[in-house]
């Protein structure tokens, strides 16, 4: 079913102007529709933020070179992966000059480039209308009773068009307004806070040893959560630093601590000192993280209607990386191809617009998604927050300290390491298994 | 050091200090917030919601109905300069 041709404003209306949403404002104005960029941020990229890693490889095939043209922050050429305890970091530190070319993972600022984004929406012809928040998706009687979705209201305006994409963001109030998508349990949320810290290139350069253009991602757990399922991430952008804390709501509330409490505990962490030492806080912001991986996907299509991005819930978790912008991105590319496929046979109902759905499952997007299927489920385990940081500072505290006594082997370290640690095997065994399983 | 361009007229946060009250929200928003935005007063919830990040956790945190939360209105709220 379609509405008159007559009385439509756009082909196409996208809301949320973040990778998701002009990356298939792009696509669906290249393919000649008409398409309306809404933007509830005075400017693309002010109601945005980031973890600040995005994944490149899917923005270079639609934009051949976009790190030499966006306002990317570097090319991240070194990955560390530290478990933390009070007193003691011990770290995986994964360096390699291949990872910048060809692009790989780079950081970005969300203020600067989500204006490079949505001006490549502009330039292929979509029309951007920001500072607007649209309030409700606009809908009548379809088949079956279901909503059809004929357009959206915004204050006392409303407009009108074929198809609406969804990339309003993880809260994705416009599918749980018509009952398309529900509110999530808080295990399958994280809260992520994260300030931006002013620092010149040259020390960035110098304190995560990289080359000039070239960063540093930190993935690290333990003690900077206090023990609390998730992580924090300390990445280097062109001239600061954004250090964050990603913490599972229901970690969260049973820990009895403050989000900002903890917060300032991991930005205060000795463990992180050395990187952080006199250097100032330009800005504080938040985001909630869907992390329910592949269970958490439920509906993205409905009559007039299809769900891209966070507001799909497409976010990874593995433990070391969350992923977002990259399935965003992935996702408004499948989501833009099933629209102009269904606006062409002329049912834009939720069987003509399949086709995102089945796009999604062939491109890298369901894929990775199901591959880490398991993911969630393997994170709730405590043990990986607290239990193995300190066993591992135990063990390496016995290798490298030497107080006169009689060095010990290596076998006998790790043995009394063990039993310090009182976990029980089989548990440990278990986690192993798991995570082979789930990663 | 954040912008903020504050909605005069229009607060996006309302709590239902009843039901709040009955199903244990108070303490959870106050928890979860990263702005900081919830404080108790005596037996109510006090919210701040100028200084919001947007980023709806407390509305995925609380007991159904005890929140109303929602974007503020186009152009008003959070406008971050780094995001």
């Amino acid at each position: 079913m379609t509405t008159g041709a007559g009385e439509l404003d756009f082909d196409v209306i996208v809301v949320g102007a973040g990778p998701a949403g002009a990356t298939a404002a792009h696509r669906l104005a290249s393919r000649g529709l008409s398409v309306v960029l809404i933007e509830r941020g005075e400017v693309p990229g002010t109601k945005n933020l980031s973890g600040g890693v995005l994944y490149g490889a899917v923005l270079e095939g639609l934009f051949p070179d976009f790190a030499g043209q966006a306002p990317i922050e570097r090319r991240i050429t070194r990955h560390v992966t530290t478990f933390l305890t009070p007193d003691s970091a011990v770290s995986l530190d994964y360096a390699s000059r291949g990872l910048a070319a060809p692009v790989n993972g780079v950081t970005v600022l969300r203020a600067r480039f989500d204006p490079w984004s949505a001006g490549k929406a502009e330039e292929a012809g979509a029309f951007l209308m920001p500072g607007v928040r649209v309030d409700a998706l606009l809908t009548e009687p379809g088949p079956g009773g279901r909503p059809q979705v004929i357009g959206v209201r915004a204050r006392d305006e409303v407009l009108r068009a074929s198809v609406v994409v969804a990339a309003d963001g993880v809260n994705s109030f416009l599918a749980q307004g018509i009952g398309l998508r529900g509110k999530q349990p808080p295990r399958h949320l994280a809260v992520g806070v994260k300030a931006v810290v002013r620092m010149s290139a040259e020390r960035i350069e110098d304190r995560f040893g990289v080359a000039p253009g070239e960063g540093a991602a930190h993935a690290i757990v333990g003690d900077c959560t206090l023990g609390i399922a998730g992580g924090a991430f300390l990445c280097t952008d062109r001239e600061s630093l954004s250090l964050g804390v990603v913490l599972r709501l229901d970690a969260l509330l049973s820990s009895g601590r403050s989000a900002i409490e903890v917060f300032e505990h991991c930005s205060q962490h000795p463990g992180l000192a050395p990187y952080l030492r006199d250097c100032e806080i330009v800005e504080y912001g938040s985001h909630l993280v869907a992390e329910g991986g592949h269970g958490m996907l439920g509906e993205i299509v409905g009559d007039g209607l299809v769900v891209v991005g966070e507001a799909a819930g497409l976010t990874i978790n593995n433990g070391l990386t969350v992923r977002g912008m990259d399935l965003a991105i992935g996702s408004g590319v499948a989501a833009a191809d099933a629209v102009v496929e269904a606006i062409g046979t002329g049912d834009v109902s939720s069987v003509g617009l399949a086709g995102y759905r089945s796009r999604l499952e062939d491109n890298f997007v369901l894929k990775d998604l199901r591959t880490y299927t398991g993911a969630p489920g393997f994170l709730e385990r405590e043990r990986l927050y607290g239990a193995y940081g300190e066993l591992a500072a135990e063990l390496f505290r016995g290798v490298s300290r030497f107080d006169g006594t009689p060095h010990r082997h290596l076998r006998v370290l790790a043995r009394t390491a063990w039993k310090g640690s009182r976990m029980r095997l089989r548990d440990a065994l278990g986690d192993g298994w798991a995570g082979v399983r789930a990663l | 050091m954040n912008r903020f361009d504050t909605d005069d007229e229009e607060s996006h946060i309302v709590v239902d200090q009843e039901l709040c009250r009955s199903t244990g929200t108070g303490p959870i928003l106050i928890a979860v917030c990263p702005a900081g935005v919830f404080s108790q007063r005596d037996d109510e919830i006090q919210v701040e919601y100028a200084a919001c990040l947007e980023c709806g956790t407390c509305l995925a945190a609380a007991a159904r109905g005890a929140l109303t939360w929602h974007y503020p209105r186009g152009g008003f709220g959070i406008a971050f300069r780094e995001g």
